[in-house]
């Protein structure tokens, strides 16, 4: 048993934490966000340039981690700034899915910081059900509409999943493909998506089916339970120093008991996060993976919504503003709750699979 | 004990249901049902509709033109009005300052700013909360120094709702730097159009614009303008917060909200069926329902005793804090319903934002909405503070 992170992942962890706390301030990321692409271009390229992006890759792959330890390093740090640029979509789960169709050149590319990917899976009535897939395929032309498609507009092609009769497997669509319409629109919490429609659009069978998505997927999911846990740190923080600085009635609010006791249970939900994220990782390929992904992505989902309520409650009307730091932090924790499956979902999928 | 409504009272009903059918706008109701933000013309269409029918001053006394409704009336409106749709009346005039000036005004500030707030001439916004001063309302710094026939006026407000729209602030301002605290505030009125006072708007979480700081930089306010006497603003301040308090349970607007979620969550597919049939996301929305019947009926009781003239004091704090609860809880379920349609934003605060999210389930922007109103539990004196009122109240006998 040993919970420390090897000396590469505490180098990379303090790397990008630097990197990004001198970089990535709350000023920088508000122009970001209401920047028309909704991510910084150079942001990406150093983050590639940091390695960053290799990271989330093995060594056969082309890179030099890919283990679960390494995506949750990546992501908490990327969490703890608020990060919008699609890490998580365009290189991890973009990335990993032309990795495992061996598209070593592409991968390549990716980890470059050249080349940007979508992933076009969910559709307008799928909710969170990964089998869910209307769009259909023949002879290699798809025909069908995919809902809060991350990253599309920047993406230089996006992977579409669809059904050849009863098989779902994935494609390659270019993004000047024939009959591909990209309807983009802002996110709540930064970054952009766009519904997609595909009507006889070409694409590249990548030889995938639903099994290699869902690994693919889950590795995904941890990496949006890292985010959240960075984020929740954040946010935690900010109360803290907030409730030691801010006074009203003569005293700092943290002096009050009924302000210091809510702060005090944050901080241990906190560490419940962190055994979570721990648990997704280190499970990430064992026989009960999801059992345990549902776990721990369930229990962020609800610590998550408290961390966010809470901090913002105990702020008072500073934290309602969108200057202010914690506004943006917290948009990004509640929506981590609204991808890879909510609180619900995996409270269902754990009940589901304790029985099995 | 009855809990239905009076003869009289059904029959009011059915008028108020009438009224809303035959003269709400239906594009206004749309706005609001998608929570579009109102423009200033919307709501002053509306507030003109309600003064035309004599019913839009419905706390104020006949004879100050108002509709004079018992708190049984009243709550029959609210909760009619938010299930068509209808945009609330903007409190800051008609809730706020109209009872003030009815109880401490002069004849001549009633007779001059009555009528003006009932035929919107002036829109009023409130100028309470400073940076410094927002639960600890009274250690507001805002000064005003009296100069022959005027007072000069220097100071931040914040937290200004509306703001951007009014021409007028009714303001605390500090006129003794000496007294203790609570003692050396006065209430002002001042005309935004004065040189010296700026509006900035303060964009929230969601986007919208909604609230604003006020900034005063020697504004000079005609002594005319003191609201009662000098030095004795925090009684009328206090006045004021018991009429704000009163109908923040927001039960009307908890009911709608929730007819919402269950209709969002007939229509969402979860795992083959509709989503009010996934046992978890129905204990959720059944748990909240009954916690929001009980809350009517403690609205209710609360009604019947200030019918029966009693001021609200502590039951206010209590409603404000439950109210606040369960309003915010059935936006988590609004939001948690519509899945992955939770993330698009739609702002026109935005340039470049779509106004429409692309969401097959007609949500409207639930999530910004989540957010928007976690300010339930912060302005209007935080739960944090109503629960102190609460504890103070009840266990050493006076607030």
């Amino acid at each position: 048993m040993d919970f420390n992170l090897t000396e590469e992942r505490q180098m990379l962890q303090d790397t990008l934490r630097r990197y990004l706390r001198e970089q990535y301030g709350t000023e920088r990321r508000n122009k970001i966000l209401e920047s028309e692409t909704g991510f910084s271009p150079e942001i990406w390229t150093e983050l590639a340039e940091l390695g960053v992006l290799g990271a989330l890759f093995t060594e056969d792959q082309g890179g030099f981690g890919g283990a679960g330890f390494d995506i949750t390093v990546v992501f908490e740090e990327l969490g703890r700034a608020g990060v919008v640029e699609p890490v998580l979509d365009s290189a991890l789960l973009g990335g990993r899915l032309l990795a495992a169709a061996g598209k070593s050149d592409l991968v390549e590319q990716v980890i470059g910081g050249a080349l940007h990917l979508a992933v076009a899976h969910g559709e307008p009535d799928s909710r969170y059900d990964l089998d869910h897939v209307n769009t259909t395929a023949s002879d290699n032309t798809l025909t069908g509409r995919k809902a809060v498609v991350m990253n599309a507009e920047a993406a230089d092609h996006l992977i579409v999943s669809a059904k050849d009769g009863d098989t779902i497997t994935l494609y390659l669509v270019d993004k000047g493909a024939t009959g591909l319409d990209i309807q983009g629109y802002p996110l709540l919490a930064g970054g952009r998506a766009a519904e997609v429609t595909l009507d006889n659009t070409p694409g590249d069978p990548l030889g995938l089916t639903l099994a290699d998505f869902e690994a693919a997927n889950r590795l995904a999911l941890i990496a949006q339970c890292a985010e959240a846990l960075g984020a929740m740190e954040t946010a935690t923080a900010l109360t803290k120093d907030y409730l030691m600085t801010r006074k009203q009635f003569g005293r700092p609010i943290g002096t009050f008991q009924a302000l210091a006791h809510r702060m005090s249970d944050l901080l241990i939900e906190l560490e419940q996060a962190r055994s979570a994220v721990i648990n997704a990782a280190g499970y990430a390929t064992d026989q009960d993976a999801d059992l345990h992904l549902s776990a721990s992505k369930n229990l962020i989902g609800r610590i998550g919504r408290l961390v966010a309520e809470e901090a913002i409650q105990m702020h008072g009307g500073i934290a309602m503003t969108r200057e202010y730091e914690l506004a943006h932090i917290a948009k990004r924790i509640v929506m981590a709750d609204h991808r890879f499956g909510d609180t619900d979902y995996h409270l269902e999928r754990f009940i589901a699979l304790s029985a099995a | 004990m009855d809990l239905s409504y009076s003869p009289d009272e059904q029959a009011f009903q059915a008028e108020v249901r009438q009224f809303l059918a035959d003269e709400l706008p239906a594009e206004i109701a749309e706005k609001v049902r998608l929570d579009t933000d109102l423009t200033k013309d919307d709501m002053d269409r509306w507030h003109t509709i309600l003064n035309n029918r004599g019913w839009l001053a419905q706390n104020w006394p006949k004879a100050f033109d108002g509709a004079e409704w018992s708190a049984v009336q009243r709550h029959i409106y609210d909760t009619e009005a938010a299930d068509a749709n209808a945009p609330r009346i903007v409190p800051f005039g008609l809730s706020m300052l109209g009872p003030v000036l009815q109880k401490f005004g002069s004849k001549e500030q009633q007779d001059h700013w009555l009528p003006r707030i009932l035929d919107g001439r002036d829109w009023w916004c409130q100028g309470y909360s400073e940076p410094g001063a927002g639960s600890d309302l009274a250690s507001l710094k805002t000064k005003a120094v009296r100069d022959g026939d005027h007072y000069i006026v220097n100071g931040q407000k914040t937290w200004t709702t509306l703001g951007q729209f009014a021409n007028m602030i009714f303001c605390l301002v500090r006129t003794d730097p000496d007294a203790k605290q609570q003692e050396g505030i006065s209430f002002l009125l001042i005309d935004m159009d004065t040189p010296g006072v700026e509006v900035r708007p303060i964009i929230l979480l969601d986007g919208t614009h909604e609230v604003n700081e006020v900034w005063f930089t020697d504004v000079k306010v005609p002594v005319e303008n003191l609201v009662g006497e000098e030095n004795k603003g925090w009684t009328y301040a206090k006045y004021l917060l018991t009429h704000e308090r009163t109908g923040l349970g927001g039960v009307g607007f908890s009911q709608a909200a929730l007819k919402t979620v269950k209709r969002i969550a007939k229509a969402a597919n979860h795992n083959g069926k509709p989503l009010i049939e996934s046992p978890h996301f129905a204990a959720r929305v059944a748990q909240v329902e009954i916690d929001l019947r009980a809350m009517a009926t403690t609205n209710l009781r609360i009604i019947s005793q200030a019918a029966a003239g009693e001021a609200p004091g502590l039951e206010a704090s209590m409603l404000k804090v439950k109210g606040s609860i369960i309003r915010q809880e059935i936006n988590d379920l609004a939001r948690r319903a519509v899945g992955p349609y939770a993330m698009p934003f739609a702002s026109e605060a935005v340039e470049g934002a779509n106004d429409r999210i692309p969401d097959p389930l007609d949500a409207g922007p639930v999530a910004g909405q989540y957010f928007n109103n976690r300010k339930l539990s912060i302005f209007g004196g935080s739960n944090e503070i109503q629960r102190g009122i609460i504890a103070k109240v009840t266990m050493s006998g006076g607030a």
